[in-house]
């Protein structure tokens, strides 16, 4: 190999963006200087994206929640491409949130469609069918210019991908804050069913074993660093500039998704993944290392879109909608004949070998020689420091305890209307009406409701409800606590519909790692959920972790998304979230408001431009007994609506359920009105039943020991009327409500 | 009335999906070799008289707007 008879021949480790003892360990570990080839692989795989570098430490804690969730044992955990949960009747369900920042600034469109192609490959690769998608979205101030480019894009990708594939999007949030402007967030969530028996996992196994790389051709998509490598090792004068933007093809992955299933289950796969960041490198190695073999592979077989690809560049291309299999050689016809049917090209590129290298070659030469162990599961850990930062004390002493409030019922009434027309708040139809909620026929609520349902089994009407979650200005005042009220928020959303939560997926958003405020903003959200999935009982899956968003020297706001999954027995039971009926009295499930609870609050916000002071204290166990009596109520049929108040406090939420099916309501508040209406005191939802309900629901709060205060009923009026306060046309609500979106765009 | 012609083009080593659509669609109906590369051509009229600015603007107009640089290129030329 040249690279042994070479060691002093100057390479680019820099530019790839290792660090100089990050290159000096690869060195070590090969005992000589790696090849371009093996220097790409390892760059790519020991990046932060890939290797986790810096969450890993902190990552680790999530193992001690343990694999229990209030269903049973996880089916398969953290580590595998996505977690799966047993919902019972022999049903298992897949989900991760996934996030897909950085290119959805750069190429909006295209970013946020490859966001979602990528996670629904994930789900795929676990042998499950993907049957829903959510997205949750971050962006800049709604009325800067940027916003006005990325956004459209952003969900038009999420839209224009996901529809192609004919995957509901049943929900996800809008949310705009400044230290989005240049670093939009992108989470993606995809969900999919799959029975026991067809849980697939991804290794490489059996001596002879065929690898089978089947999907879309190769070409240059998404290899920032490797054409320095190209340019340097095989023409001087460099290629044209590759573009790191992939773009993607859903018609190919919707062929994808077909020709794998019929593949799992003809029973012609060993082991299968997906390729996504880092291509080739990355999945011959993972695939190689969780298998108890070494990997051969010939890069001359990889099928190109562009023949002028270099090894390295092959090896590092993102190219979308592509997978790689583990096949044993009498299977390989049967594979090739599916793969055929559907219109997918498939080829196999090398097989699985009796050592423990990873070894390839193009045109003859051996290019890559390595431990693939090393590549995938060796990178670099690091420890970095971290630091309460002072700013935090400042920014906790300036609570909402001081601003202006609103002095008469008629300021009261314009503070309403100013908080549901702030864009956090407002009508996000603009955004989801671009998405298809209800393609595939097992969508029971989407959109705007709480949580997204979905029937899975037909028969039993067995289904499951999907919430995604993160108040990250709650999270910049205490990333602890933040952590916890997006755990809890989720968690209570999921309730509302009356499923049972059982498991969450995280995608963590932060600054840089480099920062060591942002490190201790990443360490306390990582204790704060793994505190509160120990007191709610539900494990963590898995998710992503995403650093190094920010906009020159400003990070972005903490944003610990939660996605939570709950299981509900029969979709029927379900409980939708606005008002149903003229004539139902109305409860506030849950403590009174609590006037620290103004603090971080969107009222602060929205009126005041005001963040500090500290987040509500969550209540674990008061959040269980909401969801356990929500649970029976749904199962009793005792409710009409539930909805659950967050952002906004009971003001948001009981516009949101009156102009649901626009009906009106008329309440008395307990104590101040302004408090009552605009603190966001965690733990409570608003709820509505027939009369006659009335002392059973009554009952059932004083069992479960919730707290329960009628507030009044609905009215055939169309007017939400506070008592003693003002009377609000619905007419005028829902103008105020659903301008601010379409006004700015 | 002068006429400038901007053609958009995706970037060669972009992933063309449209492209790729109509070449395996000519395939399947018998015109065997063919790969294509599908962009958009737009015309557009000039009021007045064609100086060097009102090209540069066109120009310019194509690079804000006709296409998106990330992934395409374009040419613009005056159609005699």
């Amino acid at each position: 190999m040249n690279a042994a008879a070479t060691p002093d021949t100057p390479q680019p480790w820099a530019e790839l963006g290792l660090k100089e003892d990050e290159y000096a360990r690869i060195r070590q570990l090969l005992g000589r200087r790696p090849t371009s080839c093996e220097l790409a692989m390892y760059s790519v795989m020991w990046s932060e994206h890939c290797s986790y570098k810096s969450s890993k430490l902190q990552l680790k804690r999530f193992a001690e929640l343990g694999k229990q969730t209030p269903r049973g044992p996880l089916l398969a955990g953290i580590g595998e491409q996505a977690g799966v949960v047993d919902i019972g009747d022999g049903w298992a369900v897949t989900f991760k949130v996934e996030s897909h920042n950085h290119p959805s600034y750069v190429e909006p469109y295209q970013g946020a469609a490859t966001g979602v192609g990528g996670i629904v490959r994930d789900i795929l690769a676990m042998g499950a069918r993907p049957v829903a998608c959510m997205d949750s979205l971050r962006f800049g101030p709604l009325d800067a210019p940027d916003t006005a480019r990325v956004l459209p894009g952003i969900v038009a990708g999420v839209g224009g991908y996901g529809n192609c594939l004919g995957l509901p999007n049943i929900g996800g949030e809008t949310v705009f804050h400044p230290s989005y402007l240049g670093n939009p967030l992108v989470n993606a969530l995809c969900v999919g069913v799959l029975r026991h028996e067809d849980l697939h996992l991804a290794f490489a196994t059996g001596e002879g074993n065929k690898v089978v790389l089947y999907g879309a051709a190769t070409g240059g998509d998404g290899i920032g660093g490797a054409s320095i490598l190209a340019s340097e090792t095989f023409d001087a004068d460099g290629p044209a500039k590759r573009p790191s933007v992939q773009v993607g093809d859903p018609f190919m992955e919707k062929l994808l998704i077909e020709c794998t299933l019929e593949l799992f289950a003809a029973g012609v796969v060993i082991g299968i993944q997906d390729l996504g960041a880092a291509g080739i490198s990355c999945a011959t190695s993972e695939l190689a290392s969780a298998g108890d073999g070494g990997m051969r592979v010939n890069l001359d077989l990889v099928p190109l879109r562009d023949p002028t690809l270099t090894p390295e560049e092959i090896l590092m291309s993102e190219s979308q909608e592509r997978m790689a299999a583990v096949v044993a050689p009498e299977n390989v016809e049967r594979f090739m004949e599916i793969c055929a049917k559907w219109d997918v090209q498939a080829s196999v590129i090398g097989e699985v070998t009796d050592g423990d290298r990873l070894v390839i070659d193009w045109r003859g030469e051996r290019v890559v020689d390595v431990d693939p162990r090393t590549v995938a599961h060796d990178g670099p850990v690091y420890d970095r420091p971290s630091e309460r930062p002072e700013w935090i004390d400042a920014l906790n002493a300036a609570s909402a305890a001081a601003l202006a409030r609103p002095a008469s019922g008629e300021d009261l009434r314009e503070t309403l209307l100013r908080v549901v027309a702030s864009p956090n708040q407002a009508d996000k139809s603009w955004v989801t009406d671009q998405y298809d909620r209800y393609v595939r026929g097992n969508t029971v609520l989407a959109q705007p409701e709480d949580a997204g349902v979905l029937r899975i089994d037909e028969g039993s009407g067995l289904g499951i409800a999907l919430a995604t979650d993160c108040n990250a200005r709650f999270a910049m005042l205490d990333p602890f606590l933040g952590a916890q009220l997006a755990l809890c928020e989720a968690y209570r959303n999921v309730a509302a519909t009356g499923a049972e939560p059982v498991a969450i997926t995280d995608c963590l958003n932060f600054g840089s790692p480099e920062d060591p405020s942002v490190m201790w903003q990443f360490e306390r959200a990582v204790s704060g959920l793994i505190e509160g999935c120990k007191a709610l009982g539900t494990p963590v899956t898995g998710g992503n972790v995403s650093f190094y968003n920010r906009t020159g020297e400003e990070n972005i706001l903490p944003t610990p998304l939660v996605g939570m999954m709950g299981v509900i027995d029969d979709v029927a039971d379900r409980i939708p979230m606005g008002f149903a009926a003229a004539g139902d009295g109305i409860w506030l499930l849950g403590p009174d408001a609590d006037e620290a609870a103004l603090s971080g609050s969107v009222w602060a916000e929205a009126v005041h431009g005001h963040l500090g002071g500290r987040p509500p204290q969550p209540d674990f166990a008061l959040e269980k007994a909401l969801a356990g009596l929500l649970q029976t109520a749904s199962k009793t049929r005792l409710l009409t609506s539930a909805h659950d108040l967050s952002d906004g406090g009971l003001a948001q939420a009981l516009a949101e359920s009156c102009l649901r099916r626009g009906l009106g309501a008329g309440v008395e508040l307990p104590g101040d009105a302004f408090v009552a209406l605009f603190a966001e005191t965690p733990g409570r939802m608003l709820v509505s039943a027939d009369p006659s309900n009335a002392e059973a629901l009554e009952a059932l709060c004083r069992a479960a020991a919730v707290p329960c205060r009628r507030l009044g009923a609905v009215t055939e009026a169309p007017e939400l009327e506070i008592q003693g306060q003002f009377a609000l046309p619905l007419d005028e609500l829902r103008q105020r409500w659903s301008a601010t979106i379409p006004a700015a765009l | 009335m002068a006429k400038v012609i901007v053609d958009v083009m995706p970037k060669p080593e972009i992933l063309d999906p449209q492209g790729k659509a109509v070449t395996s669609a000519l395939k399947r109906l018998g015109f065997d070799g063919f790969s294509v590369r599908q962009g958009k051509r737009f015309e557009i009229d000039v009021d007045g008289e064609l100086t060097p600015e009102r090209l540069d603007q066109i120009g310019r107009a194509a690079d804000t707007l006709l296409a998106n640089t990330v992934i395409e290129n374009f040419d613009v030329r005056v159609e005699q």
